[in-house]
């Protein structure tokens, strides 16, 4: 047999929600990173935890992109679908590249699960799957027999029958086998039969494919040339939830997280509740206007609070992020974005609520919106935002979506004496101007326009705060009209003035290119990967990502300016445009998708090259 | 029963910690007028509100506190204009967010003496839900409720607790809505400390608030408050010649009666148990051993609940007094108290928990072999 060298592939494992396939897909991601290649990864699931069984609904999928180099995105297409029955067949066959490899398992096209899925007829003998390579295997009959000594029910042998599948990929791959093993003894360490049966029935996969002559070769993705470091997998929102500590850690202030379960941002609370041993306190509120409530008295007390979430948690925050910002807290509010409105689409990925967190509230309410672009910069997305909340005092919006929350990549990890010192500096002495000896809490610091903040407990500084306008200065209940526009001015100044870092151009060749494409968020990998492709063809384009969407990159206009055409690809129907045209830009090429899919590289490179080319323009 | 089941104790001492303990002892000698604050007070003249604000302002120094650890924390209303007038720390939040921001305020903060002022809207409409989850949790706080029935900061609407058929500006033919009994409210909720006093009666209020707070955990008391502008004399026959037939002031370990006391101070009515609820019968009427004896302490909250629905929303009776204060965890307490627990297991150390995991270096790279 050949083992054929190769750079990169796009796995996808797919079947009903109760099959496991997020566990093989996590495994087969853990492989590959320990394996040392690069790697990105897309979980898929229904929005039903337990959709009718054998039907398209209830398919939920995994992909893994894992390469020998670097690379930006789990991938447009899938080289290899394992699909466990007719339905995840037919919700995901039409994404394989031509000359792809589809495993199924033969058995489980009866008439009725054939039917079941929605088909007319079986596809496995109607010639509707001839342009890919298929692969027949009976995994499910497969596993019965390499388990059988365990003496278990059938349903429960057959429940190993992803381990099988990934067991099987893992020879095709080259893929290391003992990480799973370890992990499969230690998850299941209760159920030592089970933990044996799930080992089994790897080995069966692996060995399957050792001794049949089906598959005429097996790969092997070298090790990636990453940069020098120790690096981890990690997903967005388990970075999210490091930052979010770390940033306690590192400004000294205790984490008070308030928050109310909603799809994706779940994972973030269930993430800090592991790490309670630091100062980290979670709340889970009664509902989310109680969460940000909660966080924020936090605040007021000195601790840093955080509020996570999603869009339509988000709005019901809107009132309390406006105290907020009249009372001049840090705050840090995160919304992981889902398909809106409403309801929407809870486990897809959107961009929609970027004008929600400019301005969905009522007055002149700025706050500060920052944006992390793939999974492990969620990290440092959440740093920053604190940086900025402590510093200025303000509620930081930082949107996260669906795609970064739960898609993966490998992290290399901060070196700790390294991160940003962004301790609070609480005031302790009186400042009153009129030497009355008292604590005025709106007197500011000249350069960053934020206001002393002393906490509770400190001797002589007590003061009332609250949501009516304050008098400059002194904080005092003001209704004078000059205060009013003055300090509405003020507070819209202030977040215009927060030090932000430049906007960073990538261009492959500044003197010729012409096109600028910019973006934000976690468009950031499939942007990057149509500009390397574009370069790949001679077609130069630059590429610069928006990390501050308030306020923007003080280089942001200059930017702008020096190229013909600038870009905007974006999952809503063109939010950040609206704002950048609201600056005066008028040659942008607003470029929209709201599939509740992350954009694929592929459709952009070909987008962007007809807008080049004026075809779309 | 895990350690987070046992109420908190001093060691040595046999009482359930008090909801100040953990709160810094201030200096001797305090005064009412070190709780004032420079704010020129601007309620309506004869509202209710200012013989609250004296009474606490009153009552405060007795705590023995640092002012500097007290906050009053307060929605919207005329009542939650309450912070602005006492020389603490305050917040004047939001519509019915008070508890929530409280119960942040009070799980990051054991050292502060958390304090919540309300309204009858701002708890029992807008905020009805952050009220009944704080008391369920029993997040150490303490809430003034300040019920005038009616919404006197936006002039003059019908509000939850108003009579139905009250003739407001947004009720001209009359209210349709059916009132809550706060207090009932409040048990329902699993309140560990409920108590009602009126504002006029500076003596019981003063007394239910010092002990709702050394409650430790979420204590909520009603207040019946006057507001002359939009409900005047709402509660007046609690306070006019007569009001002895109505008012059941309660004291704990006493037989619970009401009406004008006879020369060896006895009631001429009294509260006896009825079957599954209490009746008011004349003290010649009463088997003795179906008399109420009140006991706050009783872990079963339905004698409270029967209490509670004695006090009608007419007034006929009132019930005034703590109806509930019985120990059981604080929230706070046990959300500190994992945190603790678990950095003693295990240190926090950032290195550690972000290099935890499957990490791997490059260039050395690893685990190539299968
Ligand atoms: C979100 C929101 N909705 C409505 C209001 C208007 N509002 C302010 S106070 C109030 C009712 C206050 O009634 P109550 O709590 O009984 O306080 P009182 O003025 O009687 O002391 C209302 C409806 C508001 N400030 N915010
Ligand atoms: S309107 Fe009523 S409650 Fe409000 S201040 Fe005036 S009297 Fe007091
Ligand atoms: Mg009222």
């Amino acid at each position: 047999m050949n083992t054929e060298r190769i750079d990169r592939v796009v796995v996808r494992f797919a079947g009903d929600s109760g099959d496991g396939m997020q566990l093989v897909g996590d495994r087969f991601t853990g492989q590959a990173a320990a394996f040392g290649n690069d790697l990105a990864t897309f979980p898929n699931f229904p929005a039903e935890i337990r959709a009718p069984q054998g039907t398209v609904h209830g398919v939920s999928s995994f992909q893994v992109h894992f390469a020998s180099s670097d690379i930006l995105t789990p991938g447009d297409a899938p080289d290899v679908l394992v699909a466990m029955n007719p339905a995840a067949l037919r919700a995901n066959a039409a994404d394989v590249s031509v000359g792809g490899v589809v495993i199924v398992d033969p058995d489980e096209f009866t008439k009725r699960n054939i039917a079941k899925a929605g088909y007319v007829s079986d596809p496995l003998s109607d010639g509707s799957l001839a342009h890919l390579t298929v692969h027949q295997v009976t995994m499910g009959a497969l596993t019965l027999g390499a388990v059988s000594e365990l003496g278990l029910g059938r349903k429960e042998a057959l429940r190993c029958r992803n381990l099988f599948a990934l067991g099987l990929l893992s020879w095709m791959y080259g893929r290391p086998t003992e990480v799973v093993e370890d992990y499969l003894r230690k998850k299941f360490a209760k159920k030592p039969l089970v933990a044996q049966a799930n080992i089994l029935a790897f080995r069966a996969g692996w060995n399957f494919g050792e001794t049949t002559e089906m598959f005429a070769v097996s790969y092997e993705v070298p090790a990636a040339a990453l940069p020098e470091g120790t690096y981890r997998h990690v997903s967005g929102n388990a970075a999210l939830a490091l930052g979010i500590i770390a940033a306690g850690w590192v400004s000294g202030m205790k984490v008070v997280l308030g928050t109310y379960p909603i799809t994706p941002a779940s994972d973030i609370l269930h993430e800090l509740a592991k790490h309670k041993n630091f100062p980290v306190l979670t709340i889970q509120a009664e509902d989310e206007i109680s969460a940000v409530g909660a966080a924020l008295g936090a605040s007021f007390g000195g601790a840093l609070g955080v509020t996570t979430t999603s869009g339509p948690g988000l709005a019901l925050k809107s009132e309390t992020i406006g105290l907020a910002v009249m009372a001049e807290l840090p705050l840090l509010v995160v919304d992981v974005q889902r398909g809106g409105p409403s309801t929407g689409l809870p486990t897809k990925t959107e961009q929609a609520d970027l004008l929600q967190a400019m301005f969905g509230r009522h007055g002149e309410s700025p706050v500060a919106v920052v944006a992390p672009s793939t999974p492990a910069d969620c990290f440092d997305a959440a740093l920053e935002a604190v940086r900025i909340a402590v510093t200025y005092r303000t509620p930081v919006l930082l949107l996260s979506d669906g795609a970064l929350a739960n898609g993966a990549e490998p992290w290399r990890l901060p070196v700790i004496d390294q991160l940003p010192d962004i301790r609070p500096d609480f005031s302790t002495e009186p400042n009153a101007a009129d030497g009355s000896g008292t604590h005025w809490p709106y007197v500011r610091d000249q350069e960053t326009l934020a206001r002393a903040w002393a906490i509770p407990g400190t001797p002589g500084l007590e003061h009332r705060i609250g949501g009516l306008e304050k008098a400059a200065d002194t904080g005092a209940i003001s209704y004078d009209p000059a205060n009013h526009e003055f300090m509405v001015r003020l507070r819209q100044q202030k977040i215009a003035g927060i030090d932000v870092a430049d906007l960073d151009v990538h261009d492959p060749s500044p003197a010729t290119t012409r096109t600028l494409i910019l973006g934000w968020g976690s468009t950031y990998g499939p942007i990057q990967d149509a500009c390397r492709r574009l370069a790949a063809r001679g077609v130069p384009v630059a590429h610069a990502h928006l990390r501050h969407l308030n306020p923007f990159p003080a280089n942001l206009d200059d930017v702008l300016a020096r190229y013909e055409r600038v870009i905007v690809p974006e999952m809503n129907l063109g939010q950040l445009a609206l704002l950048l045209r609201g600056r005066g830009a008028t040659h942008l090429v607003s470029h929209t998708q709201v599939t509740g899919q992350p954009f694929k590289a592929g459709d952009l490179e070909a987008a962007f090259l007809a807008y080049m080319e004026g075809v779309a323009a | 029963m895990t350690t987070l089941d046992e109420p908190l104790q001093v060691e040595g001492e046999q009482q359930p910690l008090s909801g100040l303990a953990m709160v810094p002892r201030g200096p001797q000698g305090q005064k009412p007028a070190d709780y004032r604050s420079d704010q020129e007070v601007r309620w309506c003249p004869g509202c209710g509100d200012y013989i609250i604000l004296n009474t606490v302002q009153a009552m405060l120094p007795a705590l023995g506190l640092k002012k500097e650890n007290l906050v009053f924390v307060s929605g919207i209303g005329c009542s939650s204009r309450f912070p602005y007038y006492l020389d603490t720390y305050g917040m004047h939040s939001i519509h019915g967010r008070a508890p929530a921001i409280a119960t942040g305020l009070a799980v990051a903060r054991p050292d502060l003496s958390v304090w919540v002022i309300t309204g009858d809207g701002d708890a029992l409409s807008i905020g009805g839900n952050h009220l009944i989850h704080a008391l369920r949790r029993n997040v150490n706080i303490t809430i003034l409720l300040f019920n005038n029935r009616v919404y006197g900061l936006t002039k003059g609407q019908y509000s939850p607790t108003s009579n139905q058929g009250m003739v407001t500006k947004s009720s001209p033919l009359g209210a349709p809505d059916a009132p809550f009994n706060p207090v009932s409210l409040a048990l329902g909720a699993e309140a560990s400390f409920v108590a009602r006093a009126l504002d006029s009666d500076r003596e019981g209020l003063a007394e239910v608030l010092s002990r709702a707070a050394e409650h430790r955990g979420a204590a909520l008391v009603e207040i019946y408050q006057n507001c002359p502008i939009f409900n005047n004399g709402a509660f007046d026959v609690l306070k006019e010649p007569g009001s002895e037939r109505r008012l059941i002031k309660l004291a704990a370990g006493s037989p619970l009666g009401l009406g004008e006391p006879d020369d060896q101070g006895r009631h001429s009515h009294l509260v006896v148990r009825d079957g599954g609820t209490l009746r008011v019968v004349a003290r010649d009427e009463a088997d003795p051993a179906q008399v109420l004896i009140h006991d706050p302490a009783d872990p079963d909250p339905t004698t409270a609940f029967a209490l509670s629905r004695l006090s009608a929303q007419d007034l006929s009776y009132v019930v005034t007094g703590v109806f509930r204060a019985v120990s059981r965890p604080a929230y706070d307490d046990d959300v500190r108290r994992q945190g603790e627990i678990a950095a003693e297991a295990s240190p926090p150390d950032l290195e550690d928990l972000i290099f935890a995991g499957d990490v791997w270096s490059v260039p050395t790279h690893r685990g190539a072999s299968a």
